[in-house]
């Protein structure tokens, strides 16, 4: 059994740079290197990916990331642990080995982990858990579904001496629990153990939103070197303690402030955060400093888990269109409004249009206007107008309005530009434990 | 007597979003600011002020020993990151939004 563990996130999510966690590999001297690159949307855009292509559906910088890290992982004695799979876990582990082999890294045993898709399972009549009503209601073609997975989906591949172990819809935090489980022998049941784990892995998932990232507020929240930030670094003791860290000589801090905004990121009760291991508890977790970019954290505990496990459910939603056309100098705010006016009543003449429809002007309202009408007197503003719509045509007419302004609506408006991107729709379904059966298999470059 | 302050000058913030539920943690630079922050930053104050984007409920879970705030916003994110017009999907923007928000400061002894 091991004293300490040394674990470093090297992505938190689907676009996440890459040259910090090509320092880890090569500086961090760490015995896992976890690169979390899934979200609910990232996960659906997977599933659409697959469906165009039979060999897509992982994550579109899997090879970027592979090629960079792993002749160094094998070098350190690292495991690198990943979700970077998305909705075809084998594509990208068979990519992986063919990279393996390129690099001379022969004999590298690369671990496929499979099971958490569970489309076949979802019918129309399946029941939605964050709304009323099952999938049929919502309306709209299903793409995928995806139960998330807890560390003991990952237990085996680690078991059997996996150096690079690549998976699907793990939940975030157990691509960190079941390394600490691994190495520590925690029990699966010592859900205070597990809830310590889960600590660990909900601190470091998001990558630099730990270390710096996500934090400057300029005069307020100073943070050195962001262009360079680095990624985090989790020494964990046996028992459950860790300390946050980050390697010498990159930007970014390690702060009690930067832990305490990502400890509760995302989190509700900070009492009962479910994952598929345990019912975590961060309520009484107590935060140290205990050097510069150095901090203590202990004190999670934990409840059993929960009975079911939760699956997303991606649905096809067409497309969102966005098309903007910018005012300044005098009036512009009222040039903007008058715009907007004219393409809503445009619109308004064929009542379909305007369903999923909204009008911001940026500079004004964008962000904050649902929540107030804010007093601003910026000579500098964009009218934003987007729509959703399962119907290309009624995304072409809108973007031909909005373009239509640059004669025909008010004076001085420049710059439209109006794009187009595939929309999916996602919802949460449970199902249960036996439901769901992980599978893994080993492949050896 | 006591001065007008923003939120933002005595706390930091982030917003994070799972389906269509935003939630916000609020936490008070300096211990001595945390009351403050516990007495006028409630989620009947929330609820109250920001009645057209908040259309759930609003709870507040309170971490004393931190000197922190989380705000758990129902229904606020126009049916969540993948259906939001809004240009803020996520309601990353949540975080400055309760920041910007006025609280009475400590009260200064009368002149």
């Amino acid at each position: 059994m091991r004293r300490s563990v040394r674990i470093g996130c090297g992505a938190g999510f689907s676009s996440d740079r890459l040259e910090p966690a090509i320092d880890l590999a090569q500086r961090g001297a760490l015995d896992y290197l976890v690169f979390e690159c899934l979200g609910e949307r990232t996960m659906a855009f997977g599933h659409r990916d697959r469906m165009l292509d039979g060999s897509k559906g992982y994550n579109p910088h899997t090879a970027q990331r592979m090629r960079a890290v792993l002749a160094a992982c094998r070098k350190s004695g690292t495991v690198v642990v990943t979700n970077m799979g998305a909705a075809n876990p084998l594509a990208a582990t068979q990519l992986t080995v063919g990279i393996a082999r390129e690099l001379g890294l022969a004999g590298l045993k690369v671990a496929c982990i499979e099971g958490d898709d569970v489309t076949r399972q979802i019918g129309p009549g399946t029941a939605l858990h964050d709304r009323d009503g099952t999938v049929r209601d919502v309306g709209l073609p299903v793409v995928g579904a995806n139960a998330y997975l807890g560390a003991d989906a990952l237990l085996p591949a680690l078991k059997a001496g996996a150096d690079v172990i690549i998976a699907g819809r793990i939940a975030d935090p157990s691509l960190f629990v079941a390394p600490l489980a691994f190495r520590f022998g925690w029990g699966l049941d010592d859900w205070q153990l597990l809830g310590r784990g889960t600590a660990v892995g909900h601190l470091l998932e998001c990558g630099m939103q730990v270390t710096g990232g996500y934090f400057a507020d300029p005069g307020f929240k100073d943070v050195p070197g962001l262009v360079d930030c680095g990624f985090p670094i989790a020494e964990v003791g046996f028992d459950g303690g860790f300390t946050i860290t980050k390697l010498p000589d990159t930007g970014g801090c390690v702060t009690t402030a930067t832990v305490k905004e990502q400890l509760l990121y995302e989190v509700h009760d900070p009492a009962t955060y479910l994952t598929p291991d345990v019912t975590a508890d961060f309520s009484r977790i107590a935060i140290e400093q205990l050097e510069p970019d150095r901090v203590h954290v202990n004190g999670a505990d934990g409840q059993p888990r929960p009975d079911k496990l939760k699956v997303t459910v991606g649905f096809d939603g067409g497309f969102l269109a966005e098309g903007g056309i910018s005012y300044a100098g005098p009036n512009a705010q009222a040039r903007a409004r008058l715009a907007g006016e004219v393409v809503w009543q445009r619109l308004s003449r064929n009542n379909a249009l305007l369903g999923d429809l909204r009008i911001d002007m940026i500079g004004v309202n964008s962000l904050h206007g649902t929540a107030h009408a804010p007093v601003t007197d910026s000579e500098d503003v964009r009218l934003r107008v987007a729509m959703r719509s399962r119907r290309r045509d009624d995304i072409d007419t809108m973007l031909w309005e909005v373009e239509a302004l640059l004669c025909c609506g008010p004076a001085g408006g420049g710059g439209y530009r109006g794009s187009i991107s595939p929309c999916v729709v996602t919802h949460s379904a449970l199902v249960a434990r036996d439901q769901v059966r992980p599978t893994m298999r080993m492949f050896t470059a | 007597m006591s001065d007008r302050l923003k939120v933002h000058d005595i706390a930091h913030a982030r917003a994070g979003d799972k389906g269509d539920i935003a939630s916000v943690s609020v936490w008070a630079y300096d211990p001595k600011d945390y009351p403050l922050l516990k007495s006028q930053l409630t989620a009947e104050r929330l609820k109250a002020t920001f009645p057209k984007l908040l259309r759930g409920s609003v709870t507040r879970y309170e971490l004393d020993h931190l000197h922190g705030l989380n705000f758990v916003l129902r229904d606020a994110l126009e049916g969540g990151v993948n259906t939001s017009l809004n240009l803020d999907s996520h309601g990353k923007s949540f975080s400055y939004l309760i920041l910007g928000l006025e609280i009475d400061g400590p009260e200064l002894p009368s002149p």
